[in-house]
């Protein structure tokens, strides 16, 4: 069986597993994401299709919830933590300069592809502040320097691990 | 699994735990395990085997003991022989040192111990009474603590309106923020004409700076679902929706197991503790929607719709989820309740103050020595907690304000230090107590950027569905654009005020309503710092005029 349908399939046992109901649409999409990787037209189409919802319905909830992408990400994904405690604790200039070394704004990928650069509004580690996460992996009392060395191992095809 | 197996399973768990003479308590909440926790964990497994005491000595992976600057953090227990001490900035070699200090010879580690005494001195954990002290993946250990005994109680003893005379005798109110009473709440609900009833119980953590109910639900998350239990029993309710952050992976992980440990003891079902009661328990993502935490738009967000607040009356008590009647209740409020069931609304009164009974969590963060999960009874003074809980501010710097209670809470002056911290008080100098954040701030930072940096935030998270907060939160944003770059006019800080005022009383929920509090408190506390950013160009923190804006 191709990729494709197995990805389809798993979908449609989720979408079952809810009983196709319209208040399961944010758990729906969360798992389509994880699937999928991000919600492009037309799986958004399909989720609509399949729970009998108009589509403006579903694309209103996917673009109003911040987690739900709508584009596909690079192969590698940095997050910087825009909380509170994050920003008191200068998180701002490490962001910065990861837009500096690796020609990425917020919220973009790079062109070739290889890294996203996400803000997250507050992860919940604000005892370590500031945080940066780096392919899943929290940095936490986060120095430039050791952000900028993580991001260029994991570019590099170094599992990051926590220090 | 009927009434009276509870008890019995709490016997046998005593049992067990009394065979060992030590155990260590090794805190795996989100802090700890990002710094690498979970090697510690496996180190002290690995060095009682070595040392041959792992008939003696239970290693544990617990929940947060609050102390999260100094993770790992260690809690080495001998059962009652010695006082319990705790060990800082653990290491898988210092974890085997401490088996051989502490468990082998019995002598504690001195130089790895945590030193400041002071941290704990003016808390009162009631609400993290278990965090720290049992594994939050074994329901056993919660019931051994006592837990789901208070649920037995209401079902073998006590009327649904006992339960909420009891609750209502606590003078309990919502931990969420607006502080409403909880008894009258649930009094509300049970009244309610329709079926079925729902509860919907909140751990939509959106604040920034706050991590308080992650870490009770990573520590202690059978307290929330027995607290649901109750308020289902006490209210008529039959299906409780659990909400929870996806930003938060390990308090999803275990409150699925939780879940899944208490349906399978029959705590959750068609008929709980083989009595007829029924209720179960379904979760909910949130996906990055701070307005989502709001009480009405949490409802569009569980039914699967945008979450956007919608006009009350009706209230969600008589027209909530799907246009049922609908008790809507923070996790901290939930886990608050077992403790007054089973010890009674009386003794829980006489924590706190009169008017704000129990204790409150807050997460404490930002320039401050000890950052961490606090527990302190509510009227505590704002000094207390920063001083002498927190340490003070480190590096030398000296402090400036405080913000309490999330980004659309208030930046509070040293002179407002005095304070005791209860929802009322609070509300009187422009901040609130939202959902126990405090974040200090010192003299390197700039009360104009700050108060910007909350403004965007607000911006972002404005649902857009009222013009003054959608619309007047931008233009105050456009304000702080040309105030911090050089090119703001005096006449701006009227405008600032005004704006705020008006976004304050015209927008629907509490988002709008509370985002202008950063703007408003630091206009009527620091006033100087903007008028020398307007008049003499200058910031005394030195972080604007610069090109960017930062």
């Amino acid at each position: 069986m191709a990729a494709s349908d197995l990805r389809r399939e798993q979908l449609e046992k989720t979408m079952k597993e809810h009983g196709f109901q319209e208040s399961a649409l944010v758990e729906i999409l969360h798992k389509a994401q994880g699937i999928y990787g991000y919600l492009d037209k037309e799986l958004l189409m399909d989720v609509a299709q399949s729970l009998n919802l108009p589509p403006s319905h579903v694309l209103g909830v996917a673009t109003f919830y911040s987690l739900f992408k709508l584009t596909e990400p690079g192969e590698h994904i940095v997050t910087g933590c825009l909380g509170t405690a994050c920003y008191v604790k200068g998180v701002d200039e490490i962001m910065q300069a990861i837009e500096g070394e690796f020609k990425v704004k917020r919220g973009e990928t790079t062109p070739d592809k290889k890294l996203s650069f996400f803000v997250t509004r507050c992860i919940g580690a604000c005892s370590m502040a500031p945080n940066i996460i780096v392919d899943d992996e929290v940095i936490g009392k986060a120095t430039k320097e050791i952000v900028l060395e993580s991001i260029r191992l994991a570019l590099r095809g170094v599992k990051v691990e926590s220090l | 699994m009927n009434l009276s197996d509870i008890q019995k399973i709490a016997e046998q768990e005593l049992d067990f735990q009394r065979a060992y003479t030590n155990r260590i308590n090794v805190c795996c909440s989100s802090g700890c395990v990002h710094l690498g926790a979970l090697k510690v964990l496996k180190a002290f497994e690995d060095a009682v085997k070595e040392f041959g005491v792992e008939r003696e000595c239970k290693v544990a992976k617990t929940g947060c003991f609050g102390t999260c600057s100094v993770g790992p953090a260690v809690i080495v227990d001998t059962m009652g022989r010695q006082q319990a001490r705790l060990y800082e900035n653990v290491t898988p070699e210092k974890a085997r040192k401490i088996v051989q200090d502490h468990i082998v010879l019995g002598l504690p580690a001195k130089d790895m111990l945590y030193k400041n005494a002071g941290y704990f001195k003016k808390q009162n954990r009631l609400v993290l009474r278990n965090a720290g002290r049992i594994d939050p993946s074994r329901i056993q250990d919660y019931i051994a603590m006592g837990g789901y005994s208070a649920l037995v109680k209401c079902l073998a003893t006590m009327t649904p309106q006992g339960v909420i005379y009891e609750i209502s005798t606590s003078r309990l109110r919502g931990r969420g923020g607006a502080g409403f009473s909880t008894g009258q709440k649930w009094g509300l609900v049970a009244r309610a004409h329709g079926a079925p009833k729902y509860i919907v119980a909140n751990l939509d953590e959106g604040d920034p700076g706050v991590f308080a109910n992650r870490t009770l639900m990573e520590a202690d998350p059978h307290a929330i679902i027995e607290g649901m239990l109750i308020a289902g029993y006490a209210t008529g309710a039959s299906k409780g929706y659990l909400y929870i952050r996806s930003e938060y992976p390990l308090a999803i992980q275990t409150l699925q197991k939780a879940l899944a440990q208490a349906k399978s003891m029959s705590l959750l079902g068609n008929s709980v503790l083989e009595t007829p009661f029924k209720f179960d328990i379904e979760l909910r993502f949130g996906a990055g929607a701070f307005v989502a935490g709001e009480e009405t738009a949490i409802l569009a967000s569980v039914e699967g719709r945008r979450a956007m607040p919608r006009p009350r009356p009706p209230y969600p008590a008589n027209s909530g989820l799907w246009g049922k009647p609908t008790l809507i209740q923070n996790v901290e409020t939930l886990a608050n309740i077992p403790q007054i069931v089973s010890n009674g609304g009386i003794w829980f009164a006489k924590f706190g103050t009169p008017r704000c009974t129990g204790t409150k969590c807050f997460s404490l963060t930002g320039k401050i020595t000890n950052p961490g999960l606090i527990e302190v009874p509510m009227g505590i003074a704002l000094r207390d907690v920063v001083f002498d809980i927190g340490g003070g501010v480190p590096d030398g710097r000296k402090f400036k304000a405080v913000l309490v209670g999330g980004p659309s809470g208030g930046c509070l002056p040293e002179t407002l230090l005095d304070l005791p911290i209860d929802y009322d008080s609070l509300t009187k100098v422009g901040a609130i107590m939202g959902s126990g954040g405090i974040v200090v701030i010192d003299d390197s930072d700039c009360m104009v950027c700050t108060a910007r940096f909350f403004t965007e935030f607000c911006v972002d998270e404005s649902c857009g569905k009222c013009t003054p907060c959608r619309a007047g939160l931008i233009r105050i944003k456009e304000i702080y654009d040309r105030i911090i770059t050089g090119d703001g006019k005096m006449e701006d800080l009227s405008t600032l005020e005004k704006t705020g005022s008006y976004i304050r009383e015209a927008s629907l929920c509490g988002l709008g309503q509370t985002a202008p509090n950063p703007v408003l408190t630091t206009l009527r506390y620091f006033k100087d710092e903007y008028i020398e950013h307007i008049r003499d160009k200058t910031c005394r923190a030195g972080k604007c005029f610069k090109k960017e804006v930062p």
